[in-house]
C-alpha cells in the first residue's frame, strides 16, 4: 500500500513517514488525507508515505510498538518521531513531526 | 478438577480457572472467575507483577493454559530476569509457545497527539498475542501506566471500557494490575471497569517488620474468604496461607502418645498425652523446659512418627549438643529424616509471616508432633492479642490436621502467683499444662513438675521431682510431709533426720514401758504391804471380837446367876 509521493528515495531530503492504521475507520481515513494536506503544502515533493494495515500485518503493533491508530511514524529524517491522532490539529502535527511549514 | 467438576454441577454456576498458587484458590474457592478480568491492586513493591506472572506459569506448567504477558511497565528481559530467581523458567515457556511476552512502552514527551485517535493498535496486538499461542490467560501489568503515557482521559477511559468487554469476550482469564490510589483502590479508578473479583495486596510495616498481606475485596458471584491473608514469596513463588480459625469442629483421638518420661506417663492416667492434643510446658528459666520438648521429640521419633521442632532461642547444633548431655541422642533422627529442627529468631519476620512459614513447613515435612521452644520469644514481635491470635489459629491448624503440638512458656520468676499465669493467656488454648517451678530449699535449687490440668484424664494432682541425669529425665516422690514439700539434699536430709527422730521414739517407747513395769512393781509392794498391815489389824480386831464375845457370855452367865439367887417370877 505504499503511495510514494516522488519517485527519487535518494534524495537526502525526501521524508519518509509511516502511517499505520486499522482498517478503513473514518479516523484512518481522515488522517490520511490530513496528512497528504500537509506534506503537500509544507514539504511539496519530498514526502513519502507508506500507510501499513495492521489488521493485515498484526505482529507490526508489536515490533513497532504500536498502541493508538492513527499513528504516524516519521522514519527519515532521524531521529524517530511518533504522533497519533487523525492529525485533524495541524500545529500540532508540525511540532509532533518537527516538520518545517 | 474443578472445571469438570462445576460442569456437571450447573452449567450456570460460576465456572472458575485455577491459578495454581498456593492458597490462592482455597481462599478465592477455586480460583479466579474464568473468562474474566480480575484486577490485582496494591501499592509499589507489593507483588501484583509476581502474583500475575505466577498466574500464568502456573497455568502453562500445571494446567496446559497458555498466557499472555502484556508488560507496560518493565521490559521482557528484565521480566525473565526477575522471576527466574523464583525458578520460573520464561524463555523455556515462550519457546513451546506456552507463554507470550509483549512490553508496551509508551512515552507521552515522544508522542505528540494531533486529534481524535483509539487504541485499536493495542487490540491488534493483543489478540495476535492471544492468538498466536492460544491463550487462556492473560495479564496486562500495569495497564494504568497508559494515564501517563496518553494525554486524554476521555478516550483512554472509554478504550479501557471497551477492553475489559472485549476481553470478556474474547473468553480469556486475565489478570489486570493497578496502582494503588489515596483513597481508592487503583488510581485512575480502574474497579470501575473490572467489577467481577478485586484482590488487594498490602504490604505493611508494623515494628520495622513487614508483612505481605492479600485480601478478595470482592468476588462476584462466588463465596470468598473476607479476612487479609498473609502471604510470602520465597524461592517457590507466592504462597497464600488460609489462617482464619477453622472453628472447633475437629474430630479428637482418644489414642495415647508417650510424653518419652515414664513417670510422667504415669501421672497422665498411665498413658501419656492425647494424640492431636497440645501441650504447654511452662517454667522460669533453667527449670528444664526444653529438654521435656526434647524428650517428647526422642520419644516420637523413636516411635518412627516425624517430629518437626522449632526453636526460637537455641540453633539446632547447640540443641543437639545440649540434649545429648542428658542422654538424648537427637542427631540420628535428624540424619534419618525424622525429625527437622528450624531455628530462627523471631524477630526475623513478622507474626504472620512466622505463621505462614509454619504453615508451609508443616505442609511440607508433615510431622506427627510439632514441638515449638519457646513460644514466649513470639511476643517480643507482636502483642498480646496478635500473639494470642496467632497460636489459636496455629493450634487449630494443628489440631484439624491431628498433631501433636508441644509448646514452651518462659515465665518470669516472681512467685506463684505469675507462675502461674503465661504470659499472653494461652493456657485456655491447651489440653494439658505442666507447670516447672524452681523449689529453692536449704541453700540449692531444684525442680519440681506438676499437671495444672489435663483435659478429659484424671491427672495426678502430686508434685514430682524433676531430674536431669546423664540418661533423661527422671521423676522421683518429693518429700511431702508436715515440714512442707522438700527436695533435692534437702529430701534426703529430711528423710535421714525423719531416720533418726524414728530411733529417738523407738528409745523412749522402751524406756517408757520399763518405767512403767516398776511402777507396776512398786505399787504390787505397796498392795502387798497393805495387804499384811491388813491382815494384821484384821487378826487384831478378830481377837478382840473373840474377847468381847467371851465377855459376852460371862456376863450373861453373870445375869441368870443373880436371877436365880433373887428367886425370880417363875412364869418369866
Amino acid at each position: 500500500m505504499a503511495r510514494p509521493a516522488t519517485k527519487n528515495t535518494k534524495k537526502p531530503d525526501t521524508w519518509e513517514l509511516k502511517l499505520y492504521v486499522a482498517g478503513h475507520t473514518l479516523k484512518c481515513k481522515s488522517a490520511f488525507t490530513n496528512l497528504k494536506k500537509l506534506c503537500k503544502k509544507c514539504i511539496p515533493g519530498r514526502c513519502r508515505i507508506e500507510v501499513i494495515d495492521l489488521l493485515e500485518n498484526p505482529q507490526l503493533a508489536k515490533d513497532e510498538q504500536i498502541l493508538a491508530i492513527p499513528t504516524l511514524v516519521r522514519t527519515f529524517p532521524l531521529p524517530l518521531r511518533k504522533t497519533i491522532g487523525d492529525l485533524s490539529n495541524e500545529e500540532r502535527v508540525l511540532k509532533g513531526l518537527d516538520m518545517p511549514c | 478438577m474443578v472445571k469438570a467438576i462445576n460442569n456437571v454441577e450447573s452449567p450456570e454456576e460460576l465456572q472458575k480457572c485455577q491459578t495454581g498458587i498456593r492458597g490462592l484458590d482455597e481462599i478465592t474457592d477455586g480460583g479466579l472467575p474464568k473468562g474474566r478480568p480480575t484486577l490485582v491492586c496494591g501499592s509499589a513493591g507489593c507483588g501484583k507483577t509476581l502474583l500475575a506472572m505466577e498466574f500464568l506459569v502456573r497455568g502453562a506448567a500445571q494446567y496446559n493454559e497458555p498466557g499472555v504477558f502484556v508488560s507496560f511497565e518493565e521490559s521482557s528481559e528484565e521480566l525473565v530476569q526477575n522471576v527466574a530467581s523464583l525458578g520460573f523458567d520464561l524463555n523455556g515457556l515462550i519457546a513451546h509457545k506456552k507463554m507470550y511476552l509483549d512490553q508496551v512502552r509508551i512515552e507521552r514527551s515522544e508522542i505528540e497527539e494531533t486529534g481524535e485517535y483509539d487504541l485499536e493498535g493495542l487490540f491488534i496486538r493483543l489478540n495476535h498475542a492471544i492468538d498466536s499461542i492460544g491463550a487462556n490467560r492473560v495479564v496486562l501489568d500495569t495497564i494504568e501506566s497508559l494515564y501517563s503515557g496518553l494525554a486524554n482521559e476521555g478516550i483512554l477511559r472509554a478504550e479501557l471500557r471497551r477492553l475489559f468487554r472485549w476481553l470478556k469476550e474474547k473468553g480469556v482469564t486475565a489478570i489486570v494490575t493497578g496502582e494503588r490510589g489515596e483513597n481508592t483502590l487503583t488510581r485512575h479508578g480502574l474497579e470501575e471497569y473490572v467489577s467481577d473479583c478485586v484482590i488487594l495486596l498490602d504490604n505493611r510495616v508494623e515494628g520495622q517488620i513487614s508483612t505481605r498481606r492479600l485480601r478478595i475485596v470482592k468476588y462476584r458471584g462466588s463465596s470468598h474468604g473476607t479476612n487479609e491473608y498473609p502471604f510470602l514469596i520465597d524461592e517457590q513463588g507466592i504462597s497464600v496461607l488460609p489462617i482464619t480459625s477453622l472453628g472447633l469442629q475437629h474430630d479428637v483421638s482418644t489414642e495415647r502418645i508417650s510424653s518419652g518420661i515414664p513417670r510422667l506417663d504415669i501421672m497422665l492416667e498411665g498413658d501419656g498425652y492425647y494424640r492431636g492434643s497440645s501441650i504447654l510446658i511452662s517454667g522460669t528459666a533453667g527449670t528444664g523446659k526444653s529438654s521435656i520438648a526434647a524428650t517428647f521429640a526422642n520419644a516420637t521419633c523413636s516411635r518412627g512418627e516425624r517430629c518437626l521442632y522449632f526453636a526460637f532461642e537455641e540453633s539446632a547444633s547447640q540443641i543437639i549438643r545440649n540434649m545429648h548431655s542428658i542422654g538424648i541422642g537427637l542427631q540420628p533422627w535428624l540424619e534419618q529424616g525424622l525429625l527437622s529442627i528450624h531455628a530462627v529468631r523471631p524477630t526475623v519476620y513478622g507474626l504472620e509471616m512466622h505463621l505462614v512459614k509454619m504453615y508451609k513447613l508443616i505442609n511440607e515435612f508433615k510431622p506427627e508432633v510439632v514441638i515449638m521452644d519457646p513460644v514466649t520469644n513470639l511476643i517480643s514481635i507482636g502483642s498480646e492479642t496478635e500473639v494470642k491470635s496467632m497460636l489459636s489459629r496455629l493450634i487449630d491448624f494443628l489440631k484439624a490436621s491431628h498433631i501433636t503440638a508441644l509448646f514452651t512458656n518462659l515465665s518470669h520468676a516472681g512467685g506463684a502467683v505469675s507462675l502461674e499465669q503465661t504470659e499472653f493467656g494461652i493456657s485456655s488454648l491447651m489440653d494439658t499444662w505442666i507447670l516447672l517451678r524452681d523449689i529453692e530449699l536449704g541453700g540449692e535449687r531444684n525442680r519440681g513438675l506438676y499437671i495444672l490440668k489435663s483435659r478429659g484424664m484424671a491427672h495426678s494432682n502430686q508434685i514430682r521431682e524433676f531430674l536431669l541425669t546423664d540418661r533423661g529425665i527422671d521423676l522421683v516422690d518429693v518429700y511431702a510431709g508436715p515440714g512442707g514439700v522438700l527436695t533435692g539434699s534437702a529430701r534426703s536430709a529430711q528423710e535421714a533426720q525423719e531416720k533418726a527422730a524414728e530411733l529417738v521414739r523407738r528409745d523412749e517407747t522402751g524406756r517408757k514401758k520399763r518405767e512403767l513395769d516398776r511402777k507396776k512393781k512398786a505399787l504390787e509392794v505397796q498392795i502387798t504391804a497393805l495387804r499384811s498391815e491388813f491382815e494384821a489389824v484384821e487378826e487384831e480386831t478378830n481377837k478382840l471380837i473373840q474377847q468381847e464375845e467371851i465377855k459376852e457370855k460371862v456376863l450373861a452367865a453373870d445375869r441368870a446367876g443373880m436371877m436365880r439367887l433373887r428367886k425370880a417370877d417363875a412364869d418369866s
